[in-house]
């Protein structure tokens, strides 16, 4: 990576950046204390009080799309903005499309929300805005697209960087998924309700091949190109291995397509279809660990930075935390623990190690570095980052430890058998056995929150100390 | 080709990608809608008359499919608990289909006819004043609510373009006489849908309350029907096995 430390932010467009980087704080917030509400209202159901607009089937759309779209989205934008300008030493091509990208993303997020609240849904998870919010989408992510690959077109390095094929890569299978996951047919011109083109086990396999891409280029590849400028950026080392990057690049986006319908084991589609899912799905295993092994080795030589620079501490785990879901996933996407493990908590518990674990600490490590660059200053206190590491660690572990226990647990109670031959355990029990499990749950996710709030409140601080005028 | 190329060629970058992005959705989706095998060859499965589609809409507007399955898996456990493992010919009217990721609480797909009306309506009511354990929450407004069926023959008709056999002509409803049988095909016709929605709530008083229309009596008509259109007696265990 060349260094830029003579060039000034004058010839970079960072305005949209800020603007990203900021909602991104605010997202975080609302959806991770809607989850934490959620959360709670499986514990103590009376918090649904009765109102039609927070009742869990509502809310917990609105806990997804604010977190995965909100936070996880204008993360991606910020940084992807952030990249693409800094290795192609080259500004944004488009000041208004940029613009127009954010509040599109903002309009779109909100909309998303007040919709799930209404009661207006698709009915598919993480697909659930319905159609006039989809067509918004479909805009907004074509201005993405050009604006990305257009700057891209102007850079002034011959190579493209790594970080940047990733980038690419989700913005094209992002735009991909969206558009045949959402193909339906509306009421009339003004009505919010439609219905999806096609049906039963076909539409289960084109929405599980959405809910699993989603996952692995918007959760995945994506913030693996962010992970590719921020771990050797704060590191001060190349990264470790150009020919891994390669290689893990292409094998992973070409096996993650294929796994999709690994969530729909012993279901009624074809069986030939799911077993050939299970077997991407454990190919899939080599691709993610070369980029965890590439992201970790890049601190060859610099491991003291473990100790002594929180920032690195947040990045590395990350990597830990993906290299521990990546392995987690292919086990159960094989037929026998699925058999188990599908439709308990176990399911929650291994999307919450790789959202929490990855893609949010991935992005606090980067944010925690780009963000006083942002704003030409330095952090307001190393402390309080460590604070949040530990927080964010603390909540990460309360909350899986808490979902594998009570998933296992369902999974076990629902084939017992007793001595007759008769089913062991009525389903309720396996419900009331849950009871202390989600309270652990919704502390985890409590510590992880107050992190988050932490954050926000360092940020805050910085960007008052800091700057937008042009040095 | 040396990989320098593509990185130095925004254009050849974003071709391959595409190429190596398309491959698995292609070879494991497309199949599917051309594989007739797919879905099992049954009799009973009908779509769902005008009252059960809003109740199935209610449903959904819900999120109840967010902590429910509609998919029994074919273990001992399952079938019995639940009954006979779901048929993809069960769902093949289900736009889109709710076969759900989680079980917070049980599978519905044979939920139909295990419980009375009067059960339903007050286990959705208060789900705590019949099952103490349950973290369900509350759903008081639906016996309140007045269905709303102004819009039935316009989601009727949008089902229709995606191929529910819904009629408007006379052909189209003596097709479906023959396929389903004239007291169904009647609820399929898509200019008397007002009529028989009331009609069938009337007969059927789902919410236990004669005297109104209401979402309670659309939610609990769908939820009785799950799972009940296939006769399983009628065929052998083997048969469905070769469909997968």
């Amino acid at each position: 990576m060349t260094t830029t430390s003579f060039t000034n932010t004058e010839q970079y467009n960072y305005d949209v950046i800020r603007k990203f980087a900021i909602m991104t704080l605010v997202w975080g917030v609302v959806g991770m204390l809607v989850g934490v509400y959620i959360a709670s209202e499986l514990a103590f159901p009376v918090l649904n009080f009765d109102i039609p607009y927070i009742t869990f089937g509502r809310l917990r759309p609105v806990h997804t799309g604010a977190v995965i779209f909100g936070f996880g989205g204008s993360a991606l934008f910020a940084t992807s903005y952030y990249i693409v300008q800094r290795t192609c030493q080259a500004r944004l091509f488009s000041s208004g499309l940029a613009s127009f990208t954010f509040w599109g993303w903002q309009a779109i997020i909100v909309l998303a929300a007040l919709g799930d609240v209404m009661g207006y849904t698709q009915g598919r998870e993480y697909a659930e805005m319905e159609w006039p919010i989809d067509l918004l989408i479909e805009v907004v992510w074509i201005a993405y697209l050009v604006l990305f690959v257009g700057t891209l077109m102007k850079r002034k390095q011959p190579h493209i960087y790594v970080a940047n094929w990733f980038y690419v890569a989700f913005i094209l299978a992002t735009a991909l998924l969206h558009t045949f996951n959402n193909l339906a047919v509306p009421v009339s011109l003004f009505s919010m309700k439609s219905y999806s083109l096609f049906s039963g086990a076909q539409d289960a396999m084109t929405q599980w091949w959405y809910g699993h891409n989603a996952v692995g280029f918007f959760l995945t590849a994506a913030f693996l190109g962010m992970m590719y400028y921020f771990v050797p950026k704060q590191a001060g080392r190349p990264v470790y291995s150009y020919r891994l990057s390669v290689l893990h690049f292409w094998a992973l986006i070409f096996l993650y397509m294929w796994a999709g319908a690994h969530h729909l084991h012993w279901t009624a589609i074809p069986d030939w279809t799911s077993t050939l899912a299970a077997t991407f799905s454990i190919m899939l295993l080599l691709p993610s660990w070369g980029g965890m092994v590439n992201g970790i080795l890049t601190l060859s030589g610099a491991w003291d930075k473990m100790r002594t620079d929180p920032i690195i501490r947040f990045l590395i785990v990350s990597l830990s935390f993906y290299g521990m879901s990546t392995f987690e996933g292919p086990v159960m996407s094989l037929k026998d623990v699925n058999a188990l493990s599908h439709y308990t908590d176990w399911t929650i518990g291994h999307v919450h190690s790789g959202a929490l674990g990855w893609v949010a600490m991935v992005t606090f490590g980067s944010f925690y570095h780009m963000i006083p660059k942002l704003w030409n200053t330095k952090m307001f206190s190393n402390r309080l980052i460590n604070i949040h590491f530990w927080l964010a660690t603390i909540g990460i572990l309360l909350y899986i430890t808490a979902m594998w226990i009570s998933g296992i647990m369902q999974g076990l109670m629902w084939r017992a058998f007793d001595d007759f031959g008769n089913l062991q355990y009525a389903f309720i029990e396996s419900v009331a056995a849950a009871h202390n499990l989600y309270i652990m749950r919704a502390i985890g996710g409590l510590f992880f929150l107050s992190g988050m709030v932490l954050m926000c409140y360092n940020m805050y601080k910085t960007i008052k100390s800091g700057t937008t005028e042009q040095a | 080709m040396k990989h320098d190329k593509i990185e130095r060629n925004v254009g050849i970058l974003i071709i391959l990608t595409m190429l190596a992005i398309s491959a698995g959705g292609l070879v494991e989706i497309v199949p599917l809608f051309f594989i007739k095998e797919t879905v099992e060859k049954v009799d009973g499965v009908r779509p769902y008359s005008p009252l059960e589609l809003r109740g199935r809409d209610i449903y959904i507007r819900e999120g109840c499919y967010l902590c429910h399955s509609q998919m029994i898996r074919p273990f001992r456990d399952e079938a019995l608990r639940y009954g006979h493992y779901s048929l993809a010919a069960e769902s093949k009217y289900d736009h889109p289909f709710q076969w759900g990721s989680k079980r917070t609480g049980p599978d519905l797909a044979r939920v139909g006819g295990k419980y009375s009306n009067d059960w339903q309506t007050q286990h959705l009511t208060a789900p705590r004043s019949l099952v103490p354990q349950s973290v369900m929450p509350n759903y008081p407004w639906l016996s309140k609510t007045d269905l709303d069926y102004s819009d039935i023959q316009g989601r009727m008709k949008a089902l229709r373009v995606t191929g529910v056999p819904y009629s408007t002509s006379k052909a189209e409803f003596d097709k479906n006489v023959k396929e389903f049988g004239e007291e169904t095909a009647k609820n399929l016709h898509i200019p008397d849908a007002e009529k028989n929605l009331i009609a069938q709530a009337q007969a059927g008083n789902y919410d236990t309350n004669p005297d109104k229309l209401t979402e309670m009596d659309a939610l609990v008509s769908y939820l009785q029907l799950l799972g009940t259109m296939v006769d399983f007696r009628k065929y052998d265990d083997d048969y469905f096995a070769k469909f997968r």
